[in-house]
């Protein structure tokens, strides 16, 4: 009964401003922009976060990533011949990390080496990754075949290697010929495990893991292949010493990964001449998205708000002008016995039902733009079931905000001169 | 100072006074009468002699500067805005020159707008809007819009409206002003059958030949009464 009501008042308000069609849509313009762009702003929003949520991910959120870097002055030494060009993080750092800080539970040391794999007349170019156990607590990537590497792979002469599914696929038949033995340069081993992998970059960082992998024990990896490398380039040779490429440290809590990173960096400094490696964080990246999307917010929040008060002062305008043009109708209504309540309730509902019309354009507009985003700039967006539901929501307070105005002008008009109106 | 229960309306000393600016306009001086249920008064005056002020006094559309007015025994003379508005939405119609029918919605919609402020629901108001059309002969012309309607049938549709909500007093002001005489006397012969039929009517009017179709003539000048006639 109620809603049967409120629906006819709604239905009477269309009809009213579908007398003025051209006016009612230009009137609700600046809502339509204004609500666009929240719908677009939301959507930027959460694409972004989102894609940092995926990186971080991929990166492990609780990790701290340590890249040994070749520094800038070798970098120019090495246009002489037989420069032995040494940096990079020690063996030494990891024990010196394990033992510093108690936030730190996991310390994994990497070394790489690249080699060709092969396997019968099958053979690839991999990235040997000489490793500990925690590697697969820390780089969490699903098992597809056979087992990780275990403490017993890191003893001895043990020549176990964990392949990925890229790998697996080229240079084994079928995945599952877990037990085959592949060359890894001068070395055979023997393939115990297959998994997942991640590849490519995630917020300007590489993944820890790449598909090219091949992970051995880091002590095999040391007697095979050494620190030295060696790399004929036009015109000059590059010989390198590095003891490990990178060190993966995992901290239990979240909140104190920056600080550990920020200790991590100070520690290394007092063991390094030359600032041979570089600390990052990828829960930074998450700090990072935020920043983009809060100067994409900036700019679109601007225009939305600029859009929804220039919006809402067009339909203040056009509903006094309503007001003024149905003097005599709000006349008529009062001498019959309508109060102050009701005119006010028919002009607010004019009102809501044209911003929330600008509302529904603006959400279609606020959809389509986001995917133009996406389409040039590449930039994910995501649209939320949310945001359209807020958007719906802002319309209306804007016609209610705007249209409560010109409501009571119309309420406060004396029937008797109302009456009296031309 | 009860009135007797027979009066729908019973005035005393009433006044209203308007501010224009730094003067003071007295548009009634001091007024006192009453009307019997079932009456039909008409009254008359010349322009600026207080005629509408006082229809609009009688139809609680203002309140008076100072005096009581009681409309069936209720004191209505200090009512705030939406008690007045409740008054005249249950116990008074309006009739106007102009008609003022609303030109967006149809003779229906008009008709039923009265229904629609006393919370009838769409199935009621639908029912009742077709009765009363039916009454004033314009049961074909339901959906039709003002527009569309010749003068003395739009005036049928606003008399429609006044009734819909059976009123106690019918409140018209110069009703058949805007009509040519052969359509005034069609409009003053439905007031007359109402009339019968127990309606109490009140009319303003400057033409001597529609004033004759009231009971009492009551003459204003200047503010006050000049006279009461009665007739036969
Ligand atoms: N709202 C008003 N403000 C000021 N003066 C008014 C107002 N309404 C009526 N008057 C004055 O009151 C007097 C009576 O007016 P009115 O009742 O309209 O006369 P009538 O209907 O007999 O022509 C006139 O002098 C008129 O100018
Ligand atoms: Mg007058």
């Amino acid at each position: 009964m109620r809603l049967l009501r409120f629906a006819r008042d709604i239905n009477l308000g269309l009809k009213s401003l579908l007398l003025h069609k051209l006016r009612s849509f230009l009137t609700i313009l600046g809502v339509i922009f204004g609500v666009g762009s929240v719908v677009a702003m939301l959507a930027v929003g959460e694409g972004a976060g989102r894609q940092a949520m995926e990186q971080i991910r991929k990166l492990g959120s609780n990790n701290i990533i340590i890249t040994s870097m070749k520094p800038q002055e070798d970098q120019e030494q090495t246009a002489q011949r037989s420069y032995l060009s040494v940096y990079g993080l020690f063996y030494d750092d990891v024990e010196r990390i394990r033992q510093s800080f108690k936030t730190v539970t996991q310390t994994v040391p990497v070394k790489v080496a690249r080699k060709e794999g092969r396997l019968g007349t099958r053979a690839m170019e991999l990235r040997i990754v000489g490793t500990t156990p925690e590697w697969f607590k820390l780089v969490k990537r699903p098992l597809i075949a056979g087992r990780p590497l275990l403490q017993r792979d890191m003893e001895g002469n043990a020549n176990a290697v964990v392949l990925t599914e890229f790998g697996a696929r080229k240079l084994l038949a079928t995945q599952n010929t877990i037990g085959q033995t592949v060359r890894l340069g001068p070395g055979h081993y023997e393939v115990v495990g297959i998994v997942k992998s991640e590849s490519g970059e995630a917020g300007g960082l590489q993944t820890p893991d790449q598909e090219v992998d091949a992970y051995i024990s880091l002590k095999s990896a040391i007697e095979r292949f050494g620190d030295v490398t060696f790399r004929r380039t036009s015109g000059s040779d590059i010989r390198e010493k590095v003891e490990l490429h990178q060190i993966i440290v995992e901290v239990a809590d979240i909140k104190n990964v920056e600080s550990a990173a920020e200790g991590i960096n100070r520690m290394l400094e007092l063991f390094h001449k030359k600032k041979d490696y570089r600390v990052s964080v990828p829960f930074a990246l998450l700090r990072q998205a935020e920043q983009t999307q809060r100067t994409f917010n900036i700019v679109l929040g601007s225009i939305a708000g600029i859009s929804l008060l220039v919006g809402g002062i067009g339909i203040m305008n056009i509903m006094l002008a309503s007001v003024t043009e149905r003097t005599r109708e709000i006349g008529i209504r009062r001498a019959i016995g309508a109060k102050r309540k009701h005119i006010i309730r028919q002009f607010l509902i004019e009102t809501i039902v044209l911003s929330t019309t600008g509302g529904f354009v603006g959400i279609i507009l606020g959809i389509s733009i986001p995917s133009i985003i996406t389409r040039f700039s590449g930039m994910p967006t995501v649209i939320t079931l949310w945001s359209l539901f807020l958007s719906v929501g802002i319309s209306m307070g804007v016609g209610i905000l705007f249209g409560l105005y010109p409501a009571i002008r119309a309420a406060n008009l004396d029937p008797i001169i109302a009456l009296r109106h031309e | 100072m009860t009135p007797e229960n027979n009066f729908v309306i019973k005035i005393e000393n009433m006044t209203k006074v308007y501010q224009m600016g730094k003067t003071e306009v007295r548009a009634l001086g001091g007024i006192s009468f009453s009307i019997d249920r079932g009456g039909y008064w008409a009254i008359m005056g010349p322009s600026g002699s207080g005629k509408s002020t006082l229809l609009n006094q009688l139809g609680c559309l203002d309140r008076p500067t100072s005096g009581r007015y009681w409309l069936e025994g209720q004191d209505v003379s200090e009512l705030n805005d939406n008690e007045l508005s409740d008054v005249r939405l249950r116990r008074i119609g309006f009739i106007f020159q102009s008609f003022n029918l609303i030109q967006q919605l149809t003779v229906r919609e008009n008709i039923e707008m009265p229904l629609y402020y006393l919370g009838y629901s769409p199935h009621e108001s639908h029912l009742k809007a077709s009765q009363f059309a039916e009454m004033v002969g314009l049961g074909e012309r339901l959906d039709h819009r003002p527009m569309e309607l010749s003068g003395g049938q739009q005036q049928r549709v606003a008399i429609a409206r006044a009734l819909v909500n059976d009123p106690a007093i019918l409140l018209a002001d110069e009703p058949t002003g805007n009509l040519d005489s052969k359509t005034g006397e069609q409009i003053m012969e439905l007031l007359g059958e109402l009339n019968r039929n127990g309606k109490t009517i009140i009319m303003v009017t400057h033409e001597p030949y529609i004033a004759e179709h009231a009971r009492h003539q009551l003459h204003v000048l200047d503010g006050l009464i000049d006279r009461i006639e009665e007739k036969g």
